[in-house]
């Protein structure tokens, strides 16, 4: 303990990867898997930007039952792209390819990923899709929705989907590069002592989510392809004219896209377990469960897609495989909701504010994860499916799940990135106001849902508008909840008092390293003697 | 793993039999096998594509872990076919209501 402390209060002034080059060259031609990270972070809180202001326009837009802000065409649009960005340009990349990157080689005691130039292609990859997905706003936008059902997408769309079908084709290789550089990271360059169960459950989950974005992105890759082909080419894969099968389309899609709400799950409930056992200052409960359950969910993910296709045509045999499959992914998520609460269970409990964010994910994911239940059953989700009850769901997961744990990442290991503390009292009041609004602005969506508002439809029955009005209002909230950490963790960059080598007084290799880290991470590569998580032995020695 | 264990006269024998399982490829096409066709062609594709993977790819060198994987990739490809043509192949299956409850009407 006392001695890490000297380690930070003495940092070496060139030693850190802030410090350790200067200019824009620097950064653009680093392999350092820590300024790779940054270089993630800047590019996605960009797009999240981006993502948000065509959220705003679409709540505006559905404050009143008349299509008066936008048109129609403009409406889809807005959706599509929202979804777009938000999916494929802030979600799947967030925790993995900045907090992944990040702490994944620290946590094993490595000094970099296994391909730091990989690393570095990934992150131009994707700022290449990312500029092809901006080309497209640009020639006019895409009005398919976020998942190209076809034959529309081939066949009839007046807008840009070809450009778009390249931007998705292209993104997903840096996913695919960043999956393979995580899978060979962790089997290869784990610490001397550092055993599989001795891994922290972040490792664990990221684990899984390469493993996944390895197994499904070539197939979304290809699929979106094949729209490319079909519509410039007139290749027949998805036109019943030309010999193909449009339900083909979704099988091939949602065989990647479901699996890829894991890819953007997984990561957070690593998060979770980082953070749940430091602030209950316990060993996470049932450790071995919740590492497997990561593989698991990885796993029965690939078995479920059909549940998106209920309605689809599919075959009704396939609809009740696919249901009863769907019911099998529920156990290994509650086994972890169940564990973080035991561990939780007589631990001492503190409330900085990760740990509030932990809160808010337990919440919030499990109510995303029990209408999942309810959609994935086959008669249910005949009434319910592409409404608004859907909508909430998903966001449920994705915003109140998904973001939030990226938020506790973020606050969790702020001071460790930056070598800077922010402002506690901001960071809880946001917190709090991230909360609220969020539950305002998606709540009354599985409302409105079950009374058959649909999806993707900006006139609606004057009867909704109550609840679209909540919604928006709710959405203002959120927005305002959203634009505080920018400031404060900012500010915090140039007035933030330094931070120590351990703030949260945590375990973990990532905490016994200066912050921020050297450039190399470690002078010497540690020996791992211990399990991971083991608060008992240091309150012992700190007491 | 490194390329100096693996003689130079391997490869060539594998391109080798690449191209003549092209050539047969071609040749196939023309007789008409009935249903057979198609997985015939299928058949030597599969049979290629293993020489590249085993061979030129290196996987029958590697260790057990990269065959893993590897595999792992192709059982994923089966399921995708598999649950596919669960619901390609029974479009027509109908569940039908009545005394004893629901029955299946298979059109075969
Ligand atoms: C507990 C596990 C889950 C179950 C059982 C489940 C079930 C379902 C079902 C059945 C649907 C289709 C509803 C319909 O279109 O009628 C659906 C939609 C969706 N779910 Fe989940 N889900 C689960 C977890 C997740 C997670 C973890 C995420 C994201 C991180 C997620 C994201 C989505 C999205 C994005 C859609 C809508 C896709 C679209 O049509 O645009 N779900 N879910
Ligand atoms: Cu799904």
């Amino acid at each position: 303990m006392s001695n890490t402390v000297a380690v930070a209060s003495h940092p070496e002034p060139d030693n850190n990867y802030w410090t350790a080059g200067y200019g824009l060259k620097s950064w653009l031609l680093t392999t350092d898997h820590k300024r790779i990270a940054i270089l993630y972070l800047i590019m996605i809180s960009v797009f999240f930007v981006i993502g948000g202001l065509f959220a705003v326009l679409i709540r505006l837009e559905l404050l009143t039952p008349a299509g008066d802000l936008v048109s129609s065409d403009t409406y889809n649009k807005l959706f599509t792209l929202h979804g777009l960005v938000m999916i494929f340009f802030f979600l799947i990349p967030s925790i993995p390819a900045v907090m992944g990157n990040f702490l994944i080689p620290i946590m094993i005691g490595a000094r970099d990923l296994a391909f730091p130039r990989i690393n570095l292609l990934s992150w131009y990859v994707f700022a290449i899709g990312g500029m092809t997905t901006f080309a497209v706003v640009l020639f006019g936008g895409v009005d398919t929705g976020w998942t190209f059902y076809t034959p529309y997408s081939s066949t009839y769309s007046k807008t840009a989907v070809g450009l778009t079908a390249i931007g998705v084709f292209i993104t997903g290789f840096s996913s695919i590069l960043t999956g393979l550089n995580f899978v060979v990271t962790i089997h290869k360059m784990r610490a001397p002592g550092l055993t599989w169960f001795r891994l922290p459950l972040f490792v664990w989950a990221h684990y899984a989510t390469s493993l996944i974005m390895l197994i499904g992105t070539p197939v979304v890759a290809i699929t979106i392809l094949l729209v490319f082909l079909e519509r410039v080419f007139g290749v027949g894969i998805f036109d019943p004219a030309l010999g193909g099968d449009p339900v083909l389309f979704q099988h091939l899609f949602w065989f990647y896209s479901h699996p890829a709400v894991y890819i953007m799950i997984l990561p957070s409930m690593g998060v979770i377990s980082e953070v749940v056992a430091c602030f209950s200052r316990k060993r996470i409960f049932g450790y071995g469960f919740v590492a497997f359950s990561s593989l698991a969910i990885a796993v029965l993910g690939f078995l479920i897609w059909g549940h998106h296709m209920f309605t689809s045509g599919q075959s009704i045999l396939a609809g009740m495989v696919f249901s009863i499959l769907t019911m099998l992914v529920a156990i290994p998520s509650a086994v972890k909701v169940f564990n973080w609460t035991a561990t939780m269970y007589k631990g001492s409990i503190s409330f900085e504010t990760p740990m509030i964010y932990v809160f808010g994910f337990l919440g919030l994911f499990t109510v995303g994860g029990l209408t999942g239940l309810f959609l994935g059953a086959l008669g249910l989700d005949v009434h319910v499916h592409d409404t608004y009850f859907v909508v909430a769901h998903f966001h449920y997961i994705m915003v109140g799940g998904a973001i939030m744990g990226y938020l506790a990442a973020l606050h969790f290991w702020w001071p460790k990135i930056t070598g800077k503390l922010y402002s506690e009292a901001w960071a809880k009041l946001s917190a709090i106001i991230i909360f609220i609004g969020f539950n305002l602005t998606f709540f009354p969506q599985f409302l409105v849902g079950y009374l058959g508002m649909p999806r993707r439809y900006h006139v609606y029955p004057d009867e909704f508008q109550i609840f679209h009005i909540l919604s928006t209002a709710g959405a203002s909230i959120l927005a305002i909840g959203y634009a505080f950490p920018a400031f404060y963790l900012i500010w915090s960059l140039f007035r933030g008092e330094a931070a120590p080598a351990n703030p949260w007084n945590a375990k973990g290799l990532e905490w016994t390293v200066p912050s921020p880290p050297p450039k190399h991470n470690f002078d010497t590569i540690p020996v791992v003697k211990e399990e991971a998580y083991d608060y008992s032995r240091l309150e012992e020695e700190v007491v | 793993m490194s390329d100096h264990r693996i003689p130079k006269r391997i490869y060539y024998l594998i391109f080798a039999t690449l191209l003549l399982f092209t050539m047969i490829t071609v040749e196939v096409a023309f007789y008409d096998l009935g249903i057979l066709s198609f997985p015939v062609a299928l058949g030597i594709a599969c049979f290629k594509s293993t020489l590249v993977i085993l061979y030129f790819m290196h996987v029958r060198y590697s260790s057990g872990l990269t065959g893993l994987f590897v595999s792992a990739g192709f059982i994923f490809l089966a399921i995708l076919l598999v649950f596919t043509l669960l619901d390609v192949k029974t479009r027509d299956w109908q569940f039908q209501p009545d005394e004893s409850g629901i029955s299946l009407v298979v059109p075969f």
